[in-house]
């Protein structure tokens, strides 16, 4: 099982509800952010395109943040999905140096924080909480492991990217364009 | 005798009237509000519980669960799937309805204006208090000059019980911001094409359709939910979008067409789509001959309007005005020409609409799969009150033989009609203010605190401190949605809905819902036979079990579907049918604007346009705001703090404007903004204009995140371009330039002297 998440950057129009899901769903404490939205403008006017991206942590099958850990902490849990363990975590933050993607953060409380795609909604059936506030419906998680799942089907039917694929952490988070 | 009225910051004075409000809370028993049923006030048998609403952030009204945690405290609020307007998936402004309850800034307890030492305060009071003094005032006003010069401005659920206590006190002057400031000239352009307007939410059928034209609409900014969801279907689906905006706006980068018009044309390029499509035979020949009245007339009037004429004026070449004339014939009927929502522009915006309701006329999309579907909605009985009183004189008055079209009353005529003339024997002297912010909502703040000055009684009833209660006599603090019931949400869409909001939580601080509010005004105005229910719990009850539900169903439910009475979501696929115009069919050649002195066909005129230095001045909307009732929440104010003013880089280059520097705004008469703006510079924005978000710029403290983050662009607003079929106030003909330090202000018009006076009183900054 590989658990990943496809994101249609057509259909999204970077309205932040992600990243307001996630905080009210994950208690993440004011200031910081899980997930956040990345727009780039390209061209010159009037000959210009947008893309828009919902951006969180990748769960990399080859994480950076994972190997960087002098405690263990940071761990690869069930589908793959990378996990800190905040009791375990001394806030080094040799993680957050080592992320490509800028996706953790030290919590006011110590431990280095980020997305966990809401593995505890997971374990339950849910999407995330992301995915199932979405009003454009442009984020689809499930398993890549799967070829039957809807993920699968769709980075299979569609034109995709994954970002700083240079760094070589095979990420799980995939940008429909 | 009149009182200068002094712009009064929410501080107060008088501990010892904060003891009676908790002696007036015990005499109020929680259960009144909340009924025995739901005992909201215990937060531990509350905990783990979910309770249905819908949400009060915007007028979309999306219906909702609101969850409690294991303290009975509001933990989050998420869709209700069964709900067409959200179908379960709320927007960012929605799931982040728990910070509006939380926000500490709130408006805590009643307070009414005093002098104390030659300074006006607010003094804390009880609610005995505050009620038992409005309703003093406002008898007083009806002796001194009748019941009707009273008004209500309302924006929100509340408003219809306030509007029933103005309507049973003998007033019919009650306005809500978003007709003749937004969406009235739409509802006149289609009520006089097609008998009927469009109404919320938008009964567009976008989801089926195979094309969909924005002009000027920013879906995805505006986060209309439902419509949001059903852009992103489409675009699924590979479906044509044209977008026209002069800013390259998240739609038009969804678009297969942008066509970056020059501001202030657009309906130049309406009526060339409108000459192609007839002079191609692009139009529905069925659909016009059955249904249509005034087509020869029509095609004679758009006769000179080509695609080579509107070039000139739009600056959109001939060639894309006929490509995207060809794909919606191409899509036809399933096509869209969308109404907009935000359209008081130019003052010409009914015959704008026009257009845009002929196009879709042409192109047979009213009443048709992927156009325009016939919502339905099931309406419940009122409980029974007496018959209102039928009040001699409203606000019309104050516009003699003017604005005969304007189907709602005018919130601006309204304020106009305030402000003392001697032409006049009724000039309104008491205002209720609900859930509107009306400095920041209507044209020309000096005008509407000219109107204030001229107040007997100035209510502001809101859950926060904003601009305009710094001008009332006394504040009410609403509780918030999360903490109230309201009226059965009845909206009309694909099928009829019921939708429940009720309290997940007793109110907080010393905050009532308006139902109450409305109840006790009523008692204590003589007015209580038109409040017979013991509490709205009651009332909700009757009228629910009138149709065979009952409120403790929708408790359960939260959003009860109904089938359709006919099946006639598409009504127009050769079916006979009588339209509400004096002709009975689509008025291409409107007979009512006629009657009224109009054009009955739509004409293109020049509007004015920036002098040199000069950029036309755009607003729009953020999807993680609603006007400025958010920007202090504390979950979107997080997401985003305060706006910014888009420029172009070459104009940015020629002002020396770096990206984020921050630059005051003046307009062409002389106001600049209170704050500054900091500067995006980017390639999204025409050389001619700017543009910022609506809704910032906040100048009362006690907001403590939103106060001085941005500018106002309300404040620029000084010149209205009025709609004379409808008295829209046509907001876009306002141009700025950038200064980058504040400006010393030194030419004394009246209107700068008014702008003036409100900053020094505010905080005696110069």
């Amino acid at each position: 099982m590989r658990y990943a998440m496809a994101i249609d950057t057509n259909l999204c129009v970077g309205c932040s509800d992600c990243v307001v899901a996630c905080q009210v769903e994950n208690n993440v404490p004011v200031g910081y952010a899980r997930d956040w939205v990345v727009e780039v403008t390209e061209g010159t006017y009037p000959n210009l395109a947008i893309e828009l991206r919902s951006e969180r942590c990748n769960h990399c099958d080859n994480s950076p943040c994972v190997r960087a850990c002098p405690t263990g902490a940071s761990h690869y849990a069930e589908g793959g999905i990378v996990l800190v363990t905040p009791e375990e975590c001394i806030g080094c933050a040799a993680c957050i140096e080592s992320c490509p993607y800028d996706a953790r953060f030290t919590h006011p409380d110590g431990y280095a924080d980020k997305c966990t795609f809401c593995i505890h909604r997971v374990q339950n059936g849910q999407d995330p909480a992301c995915v199932s506030v979405c009003p454009t419906t442009c984020m689809t998680f499930g398993d890549m492991d799967d070829p039957n799942s809807d993920i699968s089907k769709l980075v299979k039917s569609r034109k995709s990217k994954v970002l700083a694929p240079e760094a070589g952490t095979n990420p799980n988070i995939y940008y429909l364009t | 005798m009149k009182t200068r009225r002094e712009f009064i910051k929410v501080s107060t004075i008088g501990v010892g009237s904060l003891a009676a409000a908790g002696g007036l809370l015990s005499s109020l028993p929680i259960k009144d509000i909340f009924g025995q049923s739901q005992k909201v006030e215990n937060n531990k048998s509350n905990a783990n519980k979910q309770f249905p609403t819908y949400c009060e952030i915007c007028f979309w009204q999306c219906a909702a669960w609101v969850q409690t945690d294991e303290n009975g405290e509001i933990k989050s609020v998420t869709g209700n799937v069964d709900d067409p307007h959200c179908n379960g998936r709320l927007c960012p402004r929605g799931t982040a309805g728990v910070g509006m309850y939380k926000d500490e800034d709130r408006l805590k307890n009643p307070k009414i204006r005093t002098t104390v030492n030659g300074k006006q305060v607010f003094k804390d009071v009880t609610w005995e208090e505050a009620l038992d003094y409005i309703a003093v005032k406002m008898k007083k006003i009806k002796v001194e000059h009748g019941a009707e010069c009273t008004a209500l401005f309302t924006h929100g659920s509340g408003g219809k019980f306030l509007g029933h206590l103005l309507q049973a006190f003998g007033s019919t002057n009650i306005a809500a911001p978003s007709y003749a400031q937004c969406r009235g000239p739409r509802e006149v352009g289609f009520i006089a094409t097609f008998g009927a307007g469009i109404g919320s939410p938008e009964p567009t059928d976008i989801r089926n359709s195979r094309c969909l034209v924005l002009i000027g609409s920013h879906i995805g900014e505006n986060m209309h939910n439902g419509q949001v969801q059903e852009m992103s279907d489409m675009i699924r689906n590979n479906a044509t979008i044209i977008t026209v905006d002069p800013r390259f706006s998240t739609a038009a980068s969804k678009s297969k067409y942008w066509l970056p018009i020059k501001p202030a044309t657009d309906l130049a390029l309406l009526l060339a789509w409108i000459h192609e499509i007839i002079y191609n035979d692009y139009y529905d020949k069925a659909y016009i001959e059955k249904y249509a009245h005034g087509f020869a007339e029509l095609k004679e009037h758009v006769k000179n309007y080509t695609p080579e004429w509107a070039y000139g004026i739009t600056t959109i070449e001939p060639h894309v005005i006929r490509e995207t004339a060809r794909e919606m014939r191409n899509a036809s009927p399933s096509v869209i020409i969308h109404p907009g929502r935000h359209v008081t522009w130019y003052g010409d915006d009914t015959q704008r609409l026009r257009a845009v309701a002929i196009l879709n006329a042409l192109l047979g999309s009213w009443g048709r799969r992927g156009g325009f579907y016939n919502p339905e909605s099931l309406h419940l009985p009122n409980f029974p009150a007496p018959k209102y009183p039928k009040p001699n004189r409203d606000w019309r008055d104050a516009f003699p033989g003017k604005f005969n079209l304007a189907g709602l009353a005018l919130a601006s005529g309204v304020c106009d009609a305030t402000v003392p003339s001697i032409t006049r024997d009724c000039n309104i002297k008491g205002w209720i203010v609900n859930g509107t912010n009306l400095i920041e909502t209507l044209p020309d703040q000096a005008n509407t605190i000219k109107a204030i000055e001229a107040l007997d009684l100035l209510v502001v009833i809101d859950t926060m401190p904003m601009e305009i209660t710094g001008y009332a006599d006394v504040i009410l603090p609403e509780c918030t949605y999360l903490e109230r019931y309201d009226e059965i949400r009845t909206s009309a869409h694909r099928f009829p809905t019921f939708a429940l909001r009720m309290p997940a939580h007793a109110p907080l601080y010393d905050s009532k819902p308006d139902w109450w509010i409305a109840k006790e005004l009523g008692n204590r105005l003589g007015l209580s036979d038109y409040f017979a229910y013991k509490d709205i719990e009651e009332m909700l009850d009757w009228q629910l079990k009138s149709v065979g539900s009952s409120l403790e169903e929708m408790q359960k439910i939260g959003v009860k579907k109904f089938d359709r009475e006919e099946d006639n979501l598409y009504s127009l696929n050769g079916e006979d049918y009588e339209f509400n115009t004096n002709t009975g069919k689509i008025e291409l050649y409107s007979t009512a604007l006629e009657e009224e002195g109009f054009d009955p066909m739509p004409k293109y005129t020049a509007h004015p346009e920036p002098e040199a230095g000069f950029y036309r001045l755009n607003y729009g909307r953020a999807p993680m705001h609603t006007f400025s009732r958010t920007a202090n929440n504390p979950q979107l104010f997080e997401l985003m703090e305060e706006n910014v003013v888009w420029v172009n880089p070459k104009i940015a280059e020629e002002w020396s404007l770096a990206n984020g520097q921050e630059v005051w705004l003046e307009n062409q008469d002389g106001v600049v903004t209170e704050f500054p703006i900091k500067v995006r510079v980017t390639e999204r924005i025409r050389f001619d204009s700017v543009y910022m978000v609506h809704g910032f710029g906040h100048s009362k403290k006690q907001l403590s995140r939103a106060y001085g983050r941005g500018a106002s662009d309300t404040q620029l607003v000084t010149r209205v371009m009025l709609d004379p079929i409808m008295g829209g106030t046509g907001m876009r003909g306002n141009f700025v330039t950038f200064h980058t330090s504040k400006p010393e202000k030194t030419v004394p018009d009246s209107r700068k002297v008014e702008s003036s006076k409100l900053v020094k009183e505010e905080g005696g900054k110069a």
